[in-house]
């Protein structure tokens, strides 16, 4: 089984709230310090995107479901400070420091590059010798169930809603690094990576219109071709 | 198999109850480390607050509707085209750009947290990360058009493009006949950030 963050195609959410166009505005002053907070500390670069996506998703689902988004971000980066021996549980509990830090004093993130990081980015694109088993047009079928296969109750990108499901390839964007390993510290793993259409009607019970289509990105380990 | 640890400790919950008070306790922290600079913290927040927001996307919506080479281009290899235009950063690393047709409505969402293309659209609203789009926008993508006031012809196929990877997916609306004589900034002025995301269509400024 995934976990609490899979959701997609759940019932019982209530209706979605539009909201003004244009730049959102932080509801509260603490959200953008959470932001702010979290993009400065992975700065350091003690993790990846894909060890931060899977802190998040391992907050108690009771958690999961009554913290705001940015609460989410916040414990999240609390429980990775720790894990990565960063912090220690004395300090968050104090709400103090027992002193200044080590080497990564040197890697802190300073104003005058805070543009320069952000432009840069950290693409997950790599080289990889998997080869390519999949062209477009072709059909395939996703694993089942949705779960990592390395690490019992660890990160996956495949969802629930489209796992043994039946599929066909869209478009090929290359090789990328692969969640499931990169999230627990296994490496790149990179292998190649599809935009996969599935038919609504092979997904959910009541497909509103014949023709509606979900597109999921998937990485070639989560699928098997259909003869 | 090896079992996940993450989850017999949360540390998180040593932290104050009181969410402004928990960012500030782990702010203290990390200053009093020197880990974090809080001059960088306001730096981050002013860009994502005043500088990199969806005006970006409308810009290169709007030349894209203006300009068929640029289209193609922008069709055919998004990461190409936004680098030259200065528009490659966090969480836009790797571009796809849909186009809306006659034929199919695209729209975007990430069920599995709440992955955006910030370069060109800055940061995502709530309505984006919320449990409500994430869990129904896949099975029920009409209602929820239907909650933006958007209902689409019986005839248009609905395309949902949820981002499981680093791939970010921009839509490119149709453009609407009454732009006919417009170009530049007022031809941007038409593309809201719902209609790039796919949950609008492209209105006149208000």
């Amino acid at each position: 089984m995934t976990r609490v963050h899979d959701m997609g195609g759940r019932f019982g959410d209530g209706p979605v709230v539009p909201e003004p166009q244009g730049i959102p505005e932080f509801e509260e002053g603490w959200h953008s310090r959470a932001l702010a907070l979290t993009l400065a500390s992975g700065a350091l670069g003690q993790w990846n995107i894909d060890i931060s996506r899977h802190a998040r998703e391992c907050l108690a689902p009771k958690d999961y479901a009554r913290f705001s988004y940015y609460e989410k971000w916040l414990a999240g980066l609390a429980d990775l400070l720790v894990v990565k021996g960063i912090l220690s549980t004395d300090e968050l509990a104090a709400g103090q420091s027992n002193g200044a830090s080590s080497e990564l004093v040197d890697r802190k993130l300073k104003a005058a590059d805070v543009g320069a990081v952000l432009q840069k980015g950290a693409p997950a694109s790599r080289e990889s010798e998997i080869s390519v088993l999949f062209e477009v047009g072709q059909s395939v079928k996703t694993c089942h169930p949705a779960a990592n296969r390395l690490i019992d109750g660890g990160h996956t990108r495949l969802p629930a809603y489209a796992s043994g499901a039946q599929g066909r390839i869209l478009r090929c964007h290359g090789a990328h690094v692969l969640p499931d390993s990169s999230a627990h510290g296994l490496g790149d793993a990179a292998e190649p990576l599809y935009a996969v259409a599935f038919p609504a009607s092979e997904l959910w019970a009541e497909a509103e219109h014949p023709r509606d289509e979900v597109v999921v990105d998937m990485w070639q380990s989560y699928l098997e071709p259909l003869s | 198999m090896p079992h996940d640890a993450h989850d017999h400790d949360h540390p998180h919950s040593l932290l104050p109850p009181e969410p402004a008070l928990r960012v500030r306790a782990l702010e203290t922290i990390l200053i009093q480390k020197g880990l974090v600079d809080p001059a960088a913290l306001d730096e981050i927040i002013d860009t994502y607050q005043n500088r990199i927001g969806p005006q970006n996307g409308a810009k290169v919506v709007a030349h894209a509707w203006s300009d068929p080479t640029f289209r193609e281009a922008l069709l055919k290899d998004a990461d190409a085209v936004l680098l030259d235009m200065g528009l490659y950063g966090r969480q836009g690393e790797h571009i796809v750009v849909v186009e809306n047709t006659p034929d199919t409505h695209n729209l975007v969402v990430c069920t599995l947290c709440s992955c955006y293309p910030w370069p060109l659209l800055g940061i995502p609203p709530g309505w984006y990360k919320s449990d409500a789009y994430r869990a129904r926008v896949v099975r029920e993508p009409r209602k929820v058009l239907a909650d933006f006031g958007l209902e689409l012809p019986t005839d248009t196929a609905v395309r949902v493009w949820d981002s499981t990877a680093e791939v970010r997916y921009l839509v490119l609306p149709e453009r609407p006949p009454e732009t006919a004589d417009l170009a530049g900034d007022a031809l941007a002025a038409w593309v809201t950030r719902d209609s790039m995301i796919g949950t609008g269509l492209p209105q006149a400024p208000t």
